[in-house]
């Protein structure tokens, strides 16, 4: 059989190919973007990006009513988006497998929190499986499938970042054949939840969970690893492997689905030790229900709910001793953060806001950046969407001043998640603030995702692009403007006046993102910097682009430099020089 | 010390070309006969930031994270980001280090110093160190966007593996446009 080396995303994809997915969307969020990314290779999944998890789940709802097969992904706080209807298909069950990933992110990588959602596995009383490396993750995809269908119930799968980013060897299998095929059935007593029909359902959700407990007890995706030890370990996903790393003598049992928990066998495999420690990353879930069984267990009393675990701190917990590495630095040592690309349209709009004294309501994206020095010009950020409503809450007990600082900022394909209903609230409650829309042409953060405003759908082909500017005005935006932000005094003067503004105005500022491959933007010759000009104002560093250095020269002066490689010639800098010291040395 | 589970760190800076590589190592482990994991974080650090990313292989391998202190090879893409790394390498380990110097934002704004002397500190810890005029040798193998291959060619050395995992390797996952500049920019790596 064939073998590949593959990440825990790549292993969903296959594993949903595998299984026979008809349907499979989702909204981008690390980590768990690049598993729709990869269904563009199996032409037999229609996958499809929606404009946010709400609406990606309840693709996958309709598709699994018709029969078919559907995989709906997101990240851990997208749950949190599509939370509406995933408890109300916990009542209904499915036709058509469904399986929901969830893609969690200890210690934060690249999120606002970071929520344990075995939480929600729990809360919707719906099964959840835990790979913990690739070939887990394709084969429990698989498995989620049939258990979806076998028990009548949509399935949750959850990754972490380090399962779904790391890559590792596994086995590829042919499609399975036999699936039914899709149609309408009328079901009303299984598919419309009102009241009559849901009272009835929910009895059956709890049997369900009865009967999914018993049977989690002998399935192999649970297992006991027998070393001969006199301790004890009870995990799941990537702490599993952590624990193999640290306690190599200690038997474990391995958990593949941590909701519901295998009671009686978890019971059985306690009853062999004096030492029995639960290991998992973030929330005490596991330990939580086994000392509910009246198990006592070391857990969260020495592993922190903060953070990811990794193999030194698991030891570290263990022993209670931190091991000193070989070498340590005896300074410290300049940080690399990210920031925005050279060339980055976000750029001139945030150091404009930074000069106009905005009090700017954040939101979710490369854009969040912003907040960074030396731009400096984001106040808050709390989810996708919220700088609108953000804004709209602040305006309303500001005094008529204030107000007119207030600037809500969102990207292109924010807006389309969730800003439109903040934006609509505006104007329908009267609040007075300016709201920009960075217009970039992508979902750039998550890699360059494509959205219902860049024209083209996740399989390439082309789609209608949303008019932003039309949208705004009919909820009712009387005043929409666009600006090129590489335009940095016409961008300016138009935040300026629209700041100005006690109404609700949106100013668009559109140009795409440097890195979009598919609508090149020529890349222009390096800027450079005529160091006898430069009178070292620092001017141009205020733009915080990674291309613009500060040199001191042979004279001792303080100079700004260009860094050739970076630059992208987008000019920004040779307009914020008072001086005219920067300059395209082709002139 | 390392138990029978090699353990690969590459370090540097988003945008050079890390991930590509460290897909190649992985690529040339399986089909040597490993049990390899890889692990990087994506996400943030596309933008301009600190990049690393782990690989281990060996007959089995659980963690996909390199046990703190224990890697056997630091590969270095970058000055500043191969020193950052090296509490993370065991004692006796290897580091091979790029000779290129990008300055991060708290220095190019002024507010902090590029450490200075970085290749001597190395050396200090590590006697078995290399640095590698990357993009010069990119440069003579006919692409400079080729430092990521001479650093593998660099790091080959390190590692026994067959030379024909790697030339097979090499011909599958770069585009074959510029297959032969890569296998020239291996080689030169290679024969450092």
């Amino acid at each position: 059989m064939e073998r590949a080396i593959l990440s825990g995303n790549e292993a969903i994809a296959r594993g949903a190919y595998e299984a026979g997915v008809k349907v499979a969307s989702a909204y981008p969020g690390t980590p768990s973007t690049e598993i729709l990314e990869n269904m563009v290779q199996y032409p037999s999944i229609d996958a499809s990006w929606a404009p946010n998890e709400k609406v990606a789940l309840e693709v996958g709802i309709g598709a699994s009513f018709g029969g078919g097969r559907a995989l709906v992904a997101m990240k851990h706080v997208g749950v949190n988006v599509a939370a509406d209807p995933l408890f109300t298909l916990s009542y209904t069950g499915v036709k058509g497998g469904l399986v929901l990933i969830t893609a969690d992110d200890p210690e934060l990588h690249s999120s606002q929190n970071e929520q344990d959602n075995r939480n929600y596995a729990k809360f919707a009383k719906i099964p959840m499986f835990e790979p913990a490396d690739s070939q887990e993750a394709l084969t429990f995809t698989r498995i989620a499938f049939e258990t979806s269908e076998q028990f009548d119930t949509p399935v949750f799968l959850r990754t972490t970042t380090r399962i779904s980013h790391s890559k590792s060897v596994v086995t590829l299998q042919n499609p399975v054949t036999d699936l039914p095929e899709p149609g309408l059935e009328k079901n009303p007593a299984k598919f419309v939840m009102l009241p009559s029909n849901a009272r009835k359902r929910h009895p059956l959700v709890e049997e369900r969970l009865a009967h999914l407990e018993e049977w989690a007890c002998h399935q192999s995706f649970n297992r006991v690893e027998k070393a001969g030890g006199a301790i004890g370990v009870i995990t799941s996903g990537v702490s599993y492997q952590y624990a193999r790393e640290v306690l190599p003598d200690a038997d474990i049992l391995k958990l593949g689905m941590v909701y519901p928990l295998p009671k009686q066998m978890i019971r059985d495999f306690a009853a062999n030790y004096d030492t029995l420690y639960v290991i998992e990353e973030l929330d005490p879930f596991i330990e939580e229900q086994v000392r509910a069984m009246g198990i006592e267990v070391k857990g969260k009393d020495l592993f922190s709910i903060c953070g990811e675990l990794t193999p030194g701190r698991v030891a570290q917990s263990l022993t209670g001793e931190a091991e000193s590495p070989y070498f340590s630095h005896s300074e410290s040592l300049p940080g690399r953060p990210p920031s925005m690309c050279p060339g980055c349209p976000h750029r001139s709009v945030f150091h404009s806001l930074n000069r106009l004294q905005a009090f700017v309501t954040g939101d979710i994206g490369c854009y969040t950046l912003g907040f960074m020095e030396p731009l400096a010009a984001m106040d808050t950020c709390i989810c996708m969407g919220a700088s609108i409503g953000n804004a709209t809450g602040l305006s309303k007990l500001l005094s008529s001043e204030q107000q007119r600082q207030v600037v809500a900022v969102i990207g292109d394909s924010t807006f389309l998640h969730t800003g439109i209903n903040g934006l609509m609230d505006m104007v329908y409650n009267s609040a007075s603030a300016t709201v920009v829309i960075l217009d970039n042409r992508i979902t750039a953060m998550t890699g360059r995702q494509e959205n219902p405003s860049s024209g083209y759908t996740l399989m390439g082909a082309d789609s209608y692009r949303v008019d932003l500017e039309q949208l705004c005005r009919a909820v009712g935006v009387r005043h929409v403007q666009v600006v090129d932000p590489y335009q940095v005094a016409a961008t300016r003067q138009v935040l300026k006046e629209e700041m100005e503004r006690p109404e609700v105005s949106v100013v668009i500022a559109r140009r795409a993102c440097m890195l979009v491959k598919r609508d090149p933007v020529a890349r222009k010759p390096a800027m450079t910097v005529d160091s006898e000009r430069c009178n070292g104002c620092r001017a141009c560093l205020k733009l915080g682009c990674p291309a613009i250095e500060w040199r001191t020269t042979a004279a001792g002066k303080g100079v700004a430099h260009i860094n050739p490689l970076f630059c992208v010639g987008c000019g920004l800098c040779n307009q914020v020089c008072s001086v005219d010291a920067i300059g395209d040395i082709h002139e | 010390m390392s138990n029978e589970v090699t353990n690969i760190l590459i370090s540097g800076v988003g945008g050079q070309g890390i991930l590509l590589a460290s897909e190649i190592l992985s690529e040339v482990l399986m089909l040597a006969g490993f049990d390899v994991k890889k692990n990087e974080i994506h996400g943030m650090s596309q933008r301009g930031g600190s990049v690393v990313s782990h690989i281990r292989y060996g007959k089995k391998v659980y963690s996909s994270i390199i046990p703190e202190g224990q890697a056997d090879v630091l590969l270095g893409f970058e000055l500043l980001e191969t020193y950052r790394y090296l509490p993370l390498v065991r004692q006796g380990g290897s580091v091979l280090a790029n000779n290129l110097q990008i300055f991060p934002p708290p220095v190019t704004l002024g507010k902090e110093s590029y450490p200075a002397d970085i290749p001597a500190k190395i050396a200090t810890a590590f006697p078995d160190c290399m640095l590698v005029d990357g993009l010069q040798l990119a440069i003579e193998a006919g692409n400079q966007r080729t430092v990521n291959i001479v650093l593998l060619g660099a790091l080959s050395n390190r590692i026994s593996i067959d030379d024909s995992c790697w030339q097979q390797t090499l011909r599958k996952m770069v585009p074959a446009k510029y297959s032969e500049e890569n296998l020239k920019a291996f080689s030169l790596g290679r024969n450092l």
